[in-house]
């Protein structure tokens, strides 16, 4: 279909509509970096953001959510689910961060849905945004196939230079430019300038991993006993920032809390880490996972393999946060590229 | 809106408590209006305890004797165990499930049944005993040999007189350290394989037990001949969902919680993780 033309300056008119009747959640600066957060003035809002702490998940699994409220004042404890949810709008996700989107959708439909997660994500419209240029030097996402996306948007922006194209991928995405933005028709100049910054963008990302990233669970599979583990494991402080940050890491913990009048109980829903120490250990004392270099491979093998096999998507996408927020320099891209070049 | 959400608990009343052990009490529970749990032998739940916690504990009754009710054999170990076990007759507890594959009962008909449960481990598989004692007729031997720590952390032994006194049961126990109340047998678990025989290729066999024992009792019934993918074995993890989303059950690539907590020895013995 013919793309849509949102001029520059109709961004911030835009997300100004959008607020009223969405909570938008966009990239901001904090600091010298960025994070997506509730934007409060259209003005925040920086499409020209390099890469969040945070990637946009935050806005449908949030770090920390209440699933239940138990009312504890008659005989019988009455359990009241909580859905913690509200229109949102994810407005300037970078594909890489589109395509984690649905290995979290897989993750939380597959088998038992889980309608905290899947009730906000009914309710959120996303809108991302074409990379031109690599965030830094920690990207791999040519690598991992996430450098453009054909789906998982509902609006899909790319900067032409003073107007962004918007492909339109869902009917839900068509209503909401139709009632927010003020778009014209693409004309064939438009569509030249679309050509032109695509075809330049290709050349700017570099290939990083030393082979094709589909062989990474047959390469995975091989490398169970690598002694690279062991190195990982020596180097790792069990911190869990790599996990943190991670687009497809949804790995969580309950925690059952109660008020301090003893009437009314909350279970609270909070990220967790495989990284972490008691991640794995029961109750009588036994630590399915006690060593780091156990919990590393663990990652690794999620990420590179197990993920992928269970929801036939990539269970990492190349954003190289986890690299950026490691305290000791573990890289993702140096390990997989070690156990290539062992293999 | 009000939707349902996989994580919140219904609550079920305690009906009786009753103390097995200096650790382990059994709990008696009932379904609000009497519904059954509607479990198969080899499942857990999720129980919880408001503001103390949530930790999956298997069902140990058969779904053959339920009266509308179910019961949980708990040791109280860490804090939502310490907290059930202070709690009463009337008192009401979460619970969410029941999750998991359990034993396939209907590939078992016909078969002959060697059960190894280890300490607690008698808990998971008292509810496929006692099915399998009810359905008597179609199985062919029922042979059990259960070992434990001490003569003190024997379980249900009211039940364990019952099997041994009948003779479509071959039951043996053993303890680890005897003490002056103690005539019968000394020794590991795996002393008591060398006092039967199988026909191994009907023979379908049953662990559970510490995460120690596993291996050794494998090895015992791969011995016997018994071929591994007539080998189930019941296993423990630490899970906060129980439904295969948090994570922390995972064994490599296997959740014990949704893929387990039964498995036979083939699904898992080139799953470095899992023993």
């Amino acid at each position: 279909m013919r793309l849509r033309i949102l001029p520059k300056e109709e961004v911030p008119r835009m997300v100004q509509a959008l607020m009223a009747d969405y909570r938008v959640v966009g990239p901001k600066a904090k600091g010298p970096k960025f994070v997506f957060e509730p934007i409060t003035d259209p003005s925040e809002i920086r499409l020209d953001y390099n890469i969040t702490i945070l990637p946009p998940k935050v806005a449908l699994q949030p770090p920390q959510e209440r699933v239940a409220r138990i009312n504890l004042e008659g005989e019988v404890p009455q359990p009241e689910p909580l859905i913690e949810a509200e229109p949102t709008v994810i407005f300037g996700a970078h594909t890489c961060d589109v395509h984690a989107l649905r290995l979290l959708d897989r993750a939380f439909t597959a088998d038992y849905p889980d309608s905290h997660y899947l009730e906000r994500r009914r309710q959120t419209l996303v809108i991302s945004l074409e990379c031109l240029e690599p965030c830094d030097e920690h990207s791999f996402c040519k690598d991992m196939g996430t450098l453009t996306a054909d789906e998982g948007y509902d609006l899909h922006l790319t900067d032409i230079g003073d107007a962004y194209t918007v492909h339109v991928g869902t009917e839900a995405g068509e209503a909401a430019l139709e009632k927010y933005a003020t778009t014209r028709a693409a004309t064939d100049e438009d569509m030249r300038r679309l050509n032109e910054v695509l075809s330049a963008k290709w050349p700017r990302f570099t290939h990083r991993l030393n082979f094709d990233a589909a062989e990474l669970p047959s390469l995975l599979a091989t490398a169970y006993d690598h002694p690279i583990w062991a190195e990982l494991g020596e180097r790792c402080l069990s911190c869990g920032s790599c996990t943190n940050v991670c687009p497809t890491c949804y790995c969580f913990n309950m925690l059952d809390t109660i008020s301090l009048t003893l009437k009314e109980a909350l279970r609270i829903r909070r990220w967790d880490s495989c990284q972490l120490d008691e991640f794995a250990r029961v109750a009588g004392g036994e630590n399915f996972r006690e060593a780091r270099a156990a919990r590393q491979r663990h990652r690794f093998f999620r990420k590179g393999k197990w993920l992928r096999e269970r929801f036939d998507t990539t269970g990492c996408v190349g954003c190289g946060r986890c690299i950026r927020a490691c305290l000791v320099n573990i890289n993702i891209v140096e390990v997989f590229n070690t156990i290539h070049g062992s293999a | 809106m009000t939707q349902s959400s996989i994580y919140a608990p219904e609550f079920a009343r305690l009906v009786d408590v009753r103390p097995l052990t200096e650790l382990e009490k059994l709990f008696t529970i009932e379904l609000p209006n009497g519904r059954s749990l509607g479990h198969d032998p080899g499942q857990f739940v999720m129980v919880s305890i408001p503001g103390v916690g949530e930790a999956p504990i298997s069902i140990t009754s058969s779904p053959s004797r339920s009266n509308g009710t179910f019961e949980l054999c708990v040791r109280r170990v860490g804090d939502v165990t310490s907290a059930l076990h202070r709690m009463e007759p009337g008192d009401y507890v979460g619970i969410r499930g029941p999750f998991g594959h359990g034993f396939p009962i209907e590939q078992m008909r016909g078969k002959d049944l060697l059960f190894a449960p280890g300490g607690l481990g008698l808990a998971p598989l008292r509810s496929l005993i006692n099915q399998v004692l009810d359905e008597r007729g179609s199985f062919g031997r029922v042979i059990i040999l259960y070992g434990a720590k001490r003569p003190a952390e024997l379980l249900f032994r009211d039940e364990l007189e019952e099997w041994a006194a009948r003779d479509d049961v071959e039951f043996h126990v053993t303890v680890d350290r005897g003490d002056e109340t103690w005539d019968g047998h000394v020794g590991v678990i795996t002393t008591l394989f060398p006092l039967i025989t199988v026909d191994p290729r009907n023979t379908v066999a049953i662990t559970c037990g510490p995460p120690i024992m596993y291996r050794f009792v494998i090895m015992e019934m791969l011995g016997k001949g018994i071929p591994e993918t007539q080998i189930y074995l019941s296993l423990e993890r630490r899970m906060k969902c129980g439904v295969g989303k948090c994570g922390h059950c995972q064994i490599n690539d296997l959740y014990c919680c949704k893929d387990g907590p039964v498995f036979t020895y083939a699904q898992i013995k080139n799953v470095p993780e899992a023993l």
